[in-house]
């Protein structure tokens, strides 16, 4: 320390924040003076908060594999506990210089000279700050007196079975508080406080679940709605006496209990971080603060690592923070995945170093130069670099791919031969494509053909409309692209407006073509595709109302809007619209007053398009007006049939009500047919390591249709969403499926909006079928719940499972082939005219 | 609705099985006629052997939808195939069965084998109507809901017929509850074919259980003390008692018709199967006698 400041703080004790400090104490440790210059801020008691309120035995994951480990702290996948033993280890023999209980509220002053003010009131200065606060966020407080966190008044709740004949008030109606009440109410007596007079905003499995808990009266389960907190009255120090005073529609209600939860969300950081000065690239919730190369961000001397940072693991955390700190330190290092870089490009036809690569492929592509360096990286680095070789080029390489695959390396440049596809048209692939050299011919129905060089991009669409492929794609020689995958494309256009503008313009220009085929000179074309408008809607938005008068139309990015006729009660759903399908052109081609109320089944993302526009894109090719035409006339036709079978529409209605309209293969139960065997069921454990992934009794019947609880596949899957192992794929026949690296965490199983994830442990091998039969071995096919988990399995803790489809299967989804009356299909929304149809 | 995405057993594949069976039965016809003049038709014949042998064939085929049925990864054709083909194939067995017998019957263990075929069968097409029928039973019991909601909603209205219950004299209040207390859901599995309801309440003024089906003891009490009652509070509290214990027996007459049907889904299948063991041990047996005697 220097005149009272540290050389840097860093703030937040995660893995990130560990690693950084553990290698500032180590100049520390090296420098003659035994003088801190550093020090570690963490809010919580103990290091790691995030980590520490694992579930107790959480196996942790040491994702991605083929990263190293640079950090002056441990790490290795294990237990929990052995992760958080080690990390306390290291700070001890490190001799980090951390100080609990300190939560930073405010960070004022500037390089060199930054004031951080601590909760207590007290202030720290530093020269550089290093911030790695995660993403978790501070838990809501009650707000009242005494609410601090105590043995007595809980934020959190590691293990339910910790408590045992107690009673325990747990507060909010949100999913965490109805899981811990759940839990808890196995051993105690529980009361759920909910500020209101529903469990409206828990997912469906709990919600049945806290009202079959309520309803039972065996249980010492009580809710008390429409409740607020009045008072806390913490025990006396036997720890007895302590109390909660609600506010109940009846009047003050005093509860004696030995501990209350509350569970009222939490507050995100960004507030605070935005606070420092730190600077967002736009208001979506998933942005990421615009970093350097060096992780620095627009604050000079503020740094930010780990999950803030938008590194979602462990081990790229905590080789932030070592890298952070060694250039606070002045030293020039290459990052930890330097190596990974080099084998990208080790097959390409340069000598060069990897750096310098990775500059001139910034360079040559417009969207990409004005990126920051560190994202560009990051993009490289999550992306393929493919290759299109010619035959013998491609026999020659592929052998030294190969030796070089054997020895030690993980990810290679990808190689190709010219002339083969690169992706098929009707293929669900959604990774994105850059061309760095050379050209890419892009083939639609077979004879459409369309050329695109170096510098340009495709595979746009599939991306933003979670669509199968509209073309096919051929390299030409010598190709070489970056092909990126989904996930990171959208993070990518999350966090930066620049890029985002790019893709949607190109997009936009590109669709226009698709439904118009204008002739117009590119650069109007550009200039038109500049002035049209990208409008979003939420599911359940009215785009317009029956009988308006309409002046534009819509061509739908992604999501489905329904059409329908009539007044809200008594309203008839006729058609349905998806992706790259024109809504409302009727106003423009005709008779001006909607025929249709046009609403967002899901939520939609749309062109919207006036009539001018509309007008010089028909009028630069008159020959397409008669196309459009037919393509409403038949439209129309449809629309009418359906609408006259009032019982067609509303199943319709009903599908669409049930999301189906995002669904691209779900499976549908004829009531009708079904005798309730519950053989599909069976099959699907049968043919997945003996769990269930589909519910066939639950769910929603309309008119002897039944949408049984089971993955839909969704066009642009909730699921996938933060994924922080990125185990969530979709393979090219368009199944959703979960991988190995699934570390556990649970967040896609609350994305899921259809509650068809569950989290469980890989459940024992069973008797064969014949020895089940003949000597009576085991349960018999399907699900047993009794079984009991081997202690591996449990060690390595619950995995999300989900239907993939049967995409292994042979003969295609187990629980269709598996029953006896033929009552279950699977079906897309394109089918549901069809389906319908038959009445 | 049965809507043209959807296939029943019967139509399946444009009655694929039904023409199979037919031929089979055109052709074992045309081997039964053949039966020369030297040799009255018998199952000792050469075609009398051959019917035999292809009627066992189409035994043990049948039999083995038990087995293809839990195979779940098998590619042999989807499980709604076989069952269309078990149907077709089982009732041609009828006649192919008779023309290897040459219809003849006495008492003995070949007639054994042949009454416990004709068993199989029978209950097969009670089987079969049972799965045409009731499914649709069912989806209309239903409504839309499930079993589960239909529960869920029985707990909601018990718990609030306990909170309404409490503002009634204590002879009601106890009333109330003993029919709560006393509703039987489903008993065992006879019962719940039946779809007899066995609930009872205790009478107040003997402590004696007497019926309560359909829950029609306590709604008439109800009712009956409605015009009775002095207490403006307890004759609010009787009224929602009496829309409370309506909902309840529509509620449990939903849940019990459902059990009733899908035990009758399922009870048939506990003949057709042990039948099915006991013909194949008499089949073994008919085999080897008719070789031993020869
Ligand atoms: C259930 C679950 C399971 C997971 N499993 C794995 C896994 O198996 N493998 C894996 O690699 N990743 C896993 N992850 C992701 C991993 O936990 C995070 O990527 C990682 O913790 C991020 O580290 P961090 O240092 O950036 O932030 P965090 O670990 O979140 O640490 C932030 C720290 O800052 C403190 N803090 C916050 N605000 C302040 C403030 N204002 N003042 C002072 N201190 C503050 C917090 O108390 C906390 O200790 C999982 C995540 C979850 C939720
Ligand atoms: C579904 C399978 C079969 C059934 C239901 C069946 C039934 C019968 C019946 C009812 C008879 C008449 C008995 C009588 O004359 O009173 C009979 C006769 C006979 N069956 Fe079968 N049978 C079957 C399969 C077979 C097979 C596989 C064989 C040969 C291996 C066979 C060989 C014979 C013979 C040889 C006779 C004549 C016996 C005699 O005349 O005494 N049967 N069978
Ligand atoms: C020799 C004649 C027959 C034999 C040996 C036989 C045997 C079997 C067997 C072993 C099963 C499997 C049951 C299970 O494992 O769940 C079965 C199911 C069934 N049988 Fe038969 N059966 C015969 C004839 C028939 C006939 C004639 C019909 C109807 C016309 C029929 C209708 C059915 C039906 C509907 C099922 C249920 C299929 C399912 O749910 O998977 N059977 N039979
Ligand atoms: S798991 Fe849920 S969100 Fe993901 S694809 Fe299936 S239904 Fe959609
Ligand atoms: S296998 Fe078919 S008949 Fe059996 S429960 Fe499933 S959908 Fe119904």
């Amino acid at each position: 320390m220097q005149d009272g400041r540290y050389k840097v703080v860093i703030i937040g004790s995660g893995p990130a924040g560990l690693s950084a400090a553990g290698r500032a104490a180590f100049y520390d440790n090296k420098s003659p003076d035994s003088q801190k210059t550093h020090l570690l801020l963490e809010s919580f008691s103990s290091p790691a908060k995030t980590i520490y309120q694992y579930q107790k035995g959480k196996h942790v994951m040491d994702e991605p594999g083929f990263l190293a480990l640079r950090s002056p702290m441990s790490f290795v996948a294990g237990k929990r506990e052995n992760v958080l033993d080690n990390w306390q280890q290291g700070i001890n023999k490190n001799q980090i210089n951390i100080q609990f209980n300190s939560e930073v509220v405010k960070i004022s002053g500037e390089y060199p000279q930054f004031v951080i003010q601590l909760k207590n009131g007290s202030s720290i200065q530093s020269e550089n700050i290093v911030l790695s606060i995660g993403l978790q966020g501070n838990p809501r407080k009650l707000g009242l007196e005494n609410d601090a966190e105590s043995n007595f008044v809980r934020y959190t709740l590691e293990d339910p079975d910790e408590f045992e004949d107690k009673t325990v008030v747990v507060i909010g109606a949100g999913d965490a508080a109805i899981e811990n009440a759940l839990g808890l109410a196995r051993n105690n007596k529980v009361h759920i406080v909910n500020r209101r007079n529903e469990f409206n905003r828990a997912k469906e499995g709990n919600l049945n679940a806290v009202l079959t808990a309520i309803n039972n009266k065996s249980n010492q389960f009580y809710c008390q709605y429409n409740t607020n907190v009045k008072a806390v009255n913490l025990p006396d120090e036997n720890n007895e006496n302590g109390s909660i005073v609600l506010d109940t529609p009846e009047g003050d209600l005093e509860i004696a209990c030995d501990c209350i939860i509350a569970r009222l969300g939490a507050i995100a950081p960004r507030r605070f971080v935005e606070s420092c000065g730190v600077k967002f690239p736009n208001d979506k919730p998933t942005s990421i603060p615009d970093l350097d190369n060096n992780y620095q961000s627009n604050v000079k001397g503020l740094y930010i690592i780990g999950a803030l940072g938008g590194y979602p693991l462990i081990k790229q955390a905590m080789n932030q923070g070592y890298e952070v700190i060694e250039f606070i330190n002045g030293n020039e290092v290459k990052p930890a995945d330097h190596p990974l870089l080099e084998q990208q490009f080790k097959l390409l036809p340069y000598a060069m170093d990897a750096q310098k690569v990775l500059d001139l492929y910034q360079q040559r592509v417009p969207m990409f130069k004005r990126m920051n360096a560190l994202a560009f990286r990051e993009l490289i680095i999550e992306s393929n670099i493919v290759i299109a070789l010619d035959a013998e080029a491609y026999q020659e390489t592929s052998i030294t791919q190969k030796t070089a695959l054997t020895s030690g390396f993980d990810k290679l440049t990808n190689l190709i031969r010219s002339g083969d596809y690169i992706f098929k048209q009707g293929n669900y692939s959604n990774s994105f494509y850059t061309i760095v050299e050379g050209s890419v011919e892009l083939i639609k129905d077979g004879n459409k053909k369309f050329t695109l060089k170096a510098g340009q991009f495709f595979g746009e669409m599939s991306l933003l409309s979670g669509r199968p492929r509209q073309a096919s794609a051929i390299a030409s020689d010598d190709c070489i692209l970056i092909e990126t995958p989904r996930k990171i494309m959208a993070k990518l256009m999350n966090s930066n407006d620049e890029v985002a503008d790019g893709i949607n313009r190109v997009f936009i220009m590109r669709a226009l073509q698709t439904a118009f085929n204008p002739k117009l000179p590119p650069k109007e074309m550009n200039a038109l595709a500049g002035t049209i408008e990208l409008v979003e809607f939420k599911a359940k938005q009215v785009i317009y109302n029956q009988k308006e008068i309409g002046n534009e139309l819509y061509l739908i990015r992604s999501g489905t809007v329904s059409l329908s006729k009539g007044t809200e009660g008594n309203k008839l759903v006729t058609y349905q619209l998806q992706s790259g399908d024109l809504v409302g052109q009727m106003a423009l081609m005709g008779n001006s007053t909607r025929q249709h109320t046009a609403e967002a089944a899901v939520r939609v993302e749309a062109l919207k398009i006036n009539k001018q526009q509309f007008l010089k894109l028909v009028q630069s090719n008159p020959s397409q007006i008669k196309v459009l035409q037919a393509q409403l006339s038949q439209k129309m036709k449809k629309s009418n049939s359906i609408g006259s079978v009032v019982e067609a529409s509303k199943t319709i209605k009903f599908l669409l009500d049930e999301g189906l309209g995002e669904a691209t293969n779900a499976l549908i139960i004829n009531e009708n047919l079904c005798v309730n065997c519950d053989n599909c069921e069976t099959a699907c454990a049968e043919t997945h390591g003996g769990i269930s992934r589909l519910d066939r009794e639950t769910g929603a019947s309309f008119d002897g249709l039944h949408v049984p609880i089971s993955c839909r596949h969704c066009e642009q899957p909730h699921c996938m969403k933060d994924c922080p192992a990125d185990a969530i794929h979709r393979a090219e026949s368009g199944e959703v499926f979960i991988d190995d690296s699934c570390i556990g965490c649970g967040n896609c199983e609350t994305n899921c909006v259809y509650d068809v994830i569950k989290m469980s442990y890989t459940l024992p091998k069973k008797p064969g079928l014949f020895s089940w039969m003949f000597l009576g071995l085991g349960n018999g096919p399907g699900e047993d719940l009794d079984a009991k988990i081997n202690p591996k399995d449990k060690e390595l803790g619950k995995k999300a499972v989900k239907c993939d489809a049967c995409m292994d299967q042979k003969g295609g989804p187990a629980c269709v082939r598996a029953c006896p009356t033929g009552a279950a299909i699977r079906i897309s929304p394109n089918d549901f005219v069809n389906l319908v149809d038959g009445t | 609705m049965v809507p043209n995405m959807f296939q029943s057993i019967l139509k399946y594949k444009k009655y694929r099985y039904l023409k199979l069976s037919l031929l089979s039965v055109l052709a074992s016809y045309i081997l039964y006629l053949s039966q020369g003049s030297s040799q009255p038709a018998n199952g000792g014949t050469l075609q009398g052997y051959i019917l035999g042998i292809f009627a066992t064939f189409l035994v043990l085929l049948l039999a083995s939808l038990g087995i293809r049925k839990r195979k779940y990864s098998s590619n042999l054709g989807k499980l709604q195939g076989w069952t269309s083909a078990h149907i077709y194939l089982g009732t041609s067995l009828l006649l192919i069965a008779s023309f290897h017998a040459a219809f003849q019957v006495g008492w003995n263990i070949h007639t054994l084998a042949y009454v416990l075929l004709l068993a199989v069968i029978f209950s097969g097409f009670y089987g079969l109507y049972t799965y045409l029928h009731y499914p649709r039973v069912l989806s209309i019991n239903n409504t839309g809901g499930t079993q589960n909601t239909w529960l869920e909603e029985m707990g909601e209205v018990d718990d609030k017929i306990k909170a309404q219950a409490s503002s009634c004299q204590i002879e009601m209040r106890l009333f109330v509850l003993s029919a709560l207390k006393n509703t039987i859901l489903s008993g065992n599995f006879y019962p719940q074919l039946r779809g007899k309801d066995l609930s009872k309440i205790r009478e107040q003024s003997n402590k004696k259980l007497i019926p309560n089906k359909n829950q029609q003891r306590i709604i008439d009490a109800i009712a009956t003390a409605i015009p009775q009652s002095m207490n403006q509070a307890e004759s609010g509290a009787l009224n929602q008692l009496l829309t409370l214990f309506s909902r309840r027996q529509r509620l449990l007459k939903i849940i019990r018709r459902n059990l009733q049907v899908r035990a009758y889904l399922k009870v048939w299948l506990m003949f057709h199967i042990p039948l099915t063991v006991a013909l194949m041990a008499a089949l073994i047996v008919h085999i080897l006698v008719v070789f031993i005697y020869w």
